[in-house]
């Protein structure tokens, strides 16, 4: 049998990133969706909806910087399409395609016809003055983004490289998931005034329905409690979404790449993975809660931020940056 | 759309005679075309760009900063050409081919072909792109040319002429095989009434070849294709012809040379590579032999290609034939290596080191096209007749400043093919470029690049100068055949 193909470790920086960008860009889309679906119901001057999703984006600088004041229509710009945001859609959508072209021999002609016509999308909405309807445009933002997954996963074989995109994808939504929760519990604890309201109810509606999450947290729990909310988007075992899931298959992907059996190592990437993945699979909400849960993100960020920079340097053959290796 | 109106005016027409009858072999094509209904071929013609748009098929423009990518403009209406012609054109091509292989392995060894005079010896060594470097190098028979892409022209009377050869880095062929699917899906009819010959088996051949000049015969050879990067032109042709052979797509960066072998970077460490189909100049393969102050290339790579233990193709060096004073003398090689005369004729060539052929050049420049030795791309070149008194002025300088890097050429009346312009046809004027491929035997694929200069009037059909293509249609002998295919008997 003829061995399989080595992987160029560009290119393999390539797919990985492809596939962070595309996985932001639909994390971007979904953020300005429910968050405009949301001010709807709210009433008006009841909270400063839009200043939050772009502290989940973590350019909350860059955004005083460029527009001061948050408003619907700044935040809008600043996400969807400012160039000079480095996470804005447009922005996610043009590096994830240039990454992309420079891999064509190695992602199939359907994915990147795919991309393109995501690019082609953005760059034509980007130059209208006034934008169409955002509910549309972020609804079809994200149906391209699905459809870019679906097509990697019917078009290519599942090899090294499609391993490296996964790691990516599921890096990147564990990232954004997490960040969310991070930026919206804390507004959202009830108050004294809000308890027993209606518009509680709503928020927290609206957090799940970023993820896409409502219909399946309803079923596995039934009545809306941010405890509940936190365990199942945090340790979920089975929703796409939850950091539990992605950490898994990331790992999972990790050691098809290695070929290094489940539950050993053989690179600094895999050990703190699967640190990080047994850390997950064996804790309760109760202590993550106990422990205080911006501790329990400020940590997750940092182990995060550690296996991505282990990801460069063991495969993409970059320089550790040490800093944050700790 | 209708042919009705349509004019040859002075000019060898693909489609149409002088008088207007269409041209046999065409008939079917153009019967075809005559019985969409209106507006069909122009909704043809928009989902075809809006395919290529989303195909990404685009290439780069260089020094133009606004919208960096552009589609390479595709015209629906094909260049046919019967077996009989082409027949000639394939011997002239593997005529040609063979004796400048012979030409530039003699150069760079014995150099038979100066002493025997058959040849000034200054217009080989004077020429930029002769390579010193490649003295005394072996590549596999003896081959320095194994992908060629050979510039044919038509002119008044029908005659196909060699314009240029193209022996470096020839790009092109994928918007050959792009533009066939494309065509396939638009005119299914005509594919099955017509002998068309198929050219999707090219990359199979181009592997085949690949692999067949590895250093290393035993196993399956590691093959890769060197790319300049995104930012090059034809950045979409590298990565496509990757993909369609299933081999690595490398930039310099990729590569490494240790203890005398080249190898790739990979995510399991170091693998080696044995073929490098190098889409990069000869200047950027290795800073160590040719330019120091390169950061493309791989330094080192040269050694290991002279010890044997890597295949290049196309060979370094070879552009020494592609320079267009000793493209002059490619008539007299083959008399010389091939005993025989040039299938092929040349374009008349003036070359304005010869005292003579300057006075004449210099006091004729309004008439003819002036091109620089060395340059490519439409870059460097003066078509005398379309140009202001000033650009003549400024050639005229150039070309007394530097007699050796200019040649002249009379302006050839190019054939033209019937062209889709807004909501009817007009002549376009056109070349073709076919594609050989040399390795043990010579393989001619059975049609080409056929470039459109989409501008009205204009001669110059490079696709960083407006240029477009269209699909070319090699006939099988079948083709006198009547169409219609069997009956029932009754």
């Amino acid at each position: 049998m003829m061995q399989a193909k080595p992987l160029l470790s560009r290119v393999a920086d390539s797919v990985y990133w492809m596939a962070r960008y595309i996985e932001r860009a639909e994390n971007v889309a979904r953020f300005i969706d429910v968050n405009h679906n949301l001010t709807l119901d709210l009433p008006q001057g009841y909270l400063d909806q839009w200043q939050p999703i772009v502290d989940t984006t973590g350019d909350r600088a860059i955004f005083l910087e460029r527009y001061g004041h948050a408003t619907q229509d700044s935040v809008m710009r600043f996400l969807a399409f400012d160039p000079e945001n480095p996470n804005s859609i447009y922005s996610c959508v043009l590096a994830a395609r240039e990454n992309a072209r420079s891999v064509r021999e190695t992602i199939s002609s359907e994915m990147w016809q795919q991309i393109n016509t995501l690019y082609l999308l953005i760059t034509s909405e980007s130059r209208k003055s006034v934008p169409s309807s955002l509910p549309d445009f972020c609804q079809s933002v994200r149906m391209a983004c699905h459809l870019f997954q679906g097509i990697t996963d019917v078009t290519m074989s599942h090899n090294e490289a499609w391993h490296f995109i996964r790691l990516g994808r599921k890096l990147e939504r564990a990232d954004k998931t997490t960040r969310m929760l991070d930026v919206k519990y804390f507004i959202l604890l009830p108050t004294v005034a809000d308890v027993g309201t209606p518009y509680d109810d709503i928020q927290w509606t609206a957090v799940l329905k970023s993820v896409s999450g409502f219909e399946m947290y309803r079923k596995r729990y039934g009545r809306i409690s941010p405890d509940r909310i936190v365990e199942f988007l945090l340790l979920d075992g089975e929703f796409p979404r939850a950091l539990r899931y992605c950490i898994g298959l990331a790992d999972q992907s990790l050691h098809a790449i290695t070929g290094t059996p489940p539950g050993a190592f053989s690179c600094a990437t895999e050990q703190r993975m699967g640190l990080l993945r047994s850390e997950l699979d064996f804790t309760h909400v109760e202590s993550i809660l106990a422990h205080g849960l911006h501790e329990f993100f400020d940590a997750l960020q940092l182990k995060m931020n550690t296996i991505d920079e282990y990801v460069r340097s063991d495969f993409f053959g970059q320089k550790a940056l040490a800093a944050g290796a700790a | 759309m209708q042919f009705s109106s349509y004019q040859t005016e002075d000019f060898y027409d693909e489609m149409f005679e002088d008088d207007g009858r269409c041209r046999p072999h065409v008939q079917l094509v153009m019967e075809v075309i005559q019985s969409l209904s209106d507006g069909q071929l122009l909704r043809y013609k928009h989902s075809a760009e809006r395919l290529l748009l989303q195909l990404g098929i685009t290439f780069n423009v260089y020094g133009d900063t606004a919208g960096t990518e552009r589609i390479f403009p595709f015209d629906l209406i094909p260049r046919v050409i019967p077996a009989g012609e082409w027949d000639r054109i394939e011997r002239g091509l593997k005529q040609r081919v063979h004796a400048l292989n012979a030409f530039i392995d003699d150069i760079y060894h014995d150099q038979k072909i100066l002493k025997d005079g058959a040849i000034p010896a200054d217009v080989v060594t004077s020429a930029v792109s002769y390579r010193k470097q490649c003295h005394g190098l072996n590549p596999p028979w003896r081959v320095w040319c194994h992908i060629t892409g050979t510039d044919l022209v038509r002119d008044r009377d029908g005659c196909y002429y060699v314009l240029e050869d193209n022996l470096r880095v020839p790009s092109g062929v994928s918007y050959v095989l792009e533009n066939r699917e494309v065509l396939k899906r638009i005119f299914p009819r005509v594919f099955e009434g017509l002998p068309v010959r198929p050219v999707n088996d090219y990359t199979s051949r181009l592997l085949e070849m690949l692999e067949s000049i590895a250093p290393h015969p035993t196993g399956s050879p590691r093959v890769v294709v060197l790319t300049p990067g995104i930012y090059n032109s034809a950045y979409f042709e590298h990565s496509f012809l990757a993909q369609q052979m299933g081999v690595q797509l490398v930039e310099g960066r990729d590569l490494v040379v240790q203890s005398g072998d080249v190898f790739m970077r990979t995510t399991k460490g170091l693998e080696r590579v044995d073929v490098i189909y190098r889409r990069v100049d000869d200047d950027f393969l290795d800073p160590e032999a040719f330019r120091p102050d390169s950061l493309l290339g791989v330094p080192g790579l040269m050694e290991v290609y002279r010890a044997g233990r890597v295949a290049l193709a196309n060979a370094p060096g070879n552009g020494v034939a592609d320079d267009k004073v000793i493209y002059a003398y490619v008539p007299e090689m083959i008399r010389y290596y091939e005993g025989a005369d040039a299938i092929l004729p040349n374009v008349p060539t003036y070359l304005c080191w010869r005292d003579a052929d300057r006075k004449y050049v210099l006091e004729h420049l309004n008439g003819l096209v002036v091109k620089s030795a060395n340059e490519s791309g439409g870059y460097g070149m003066l078509v005398g007749p379309h140009s202001t008194r000033e650009q003549q002025e400024e050639f005229a300088v150039k070309i007394r400043d530097n007699p050796r890097n200019f040649i002249a050429q009379p302006t050839l009346a190019l054939s033209r093919v019937p062209t889709i312009v807004e909501d009817h046809f007009e002549g376009r004027h056109v070349d073709l470029r076919p594609y050989v491929l040399c390795g043990k035997e010579i393989f001619v694929l059975p049609g080409g690049l056929t470039r459109v200069a989409m501008r009205k009037g204009s001669l110059v059909v490079n696709s960083s100068q407006g240029g477009g293509s269209k699909d070319t249609w090699v006939l099988a002998e079948s083709a006198n055949v009547p169409m219609g295919g069997q009956q029932q008997q009754s």
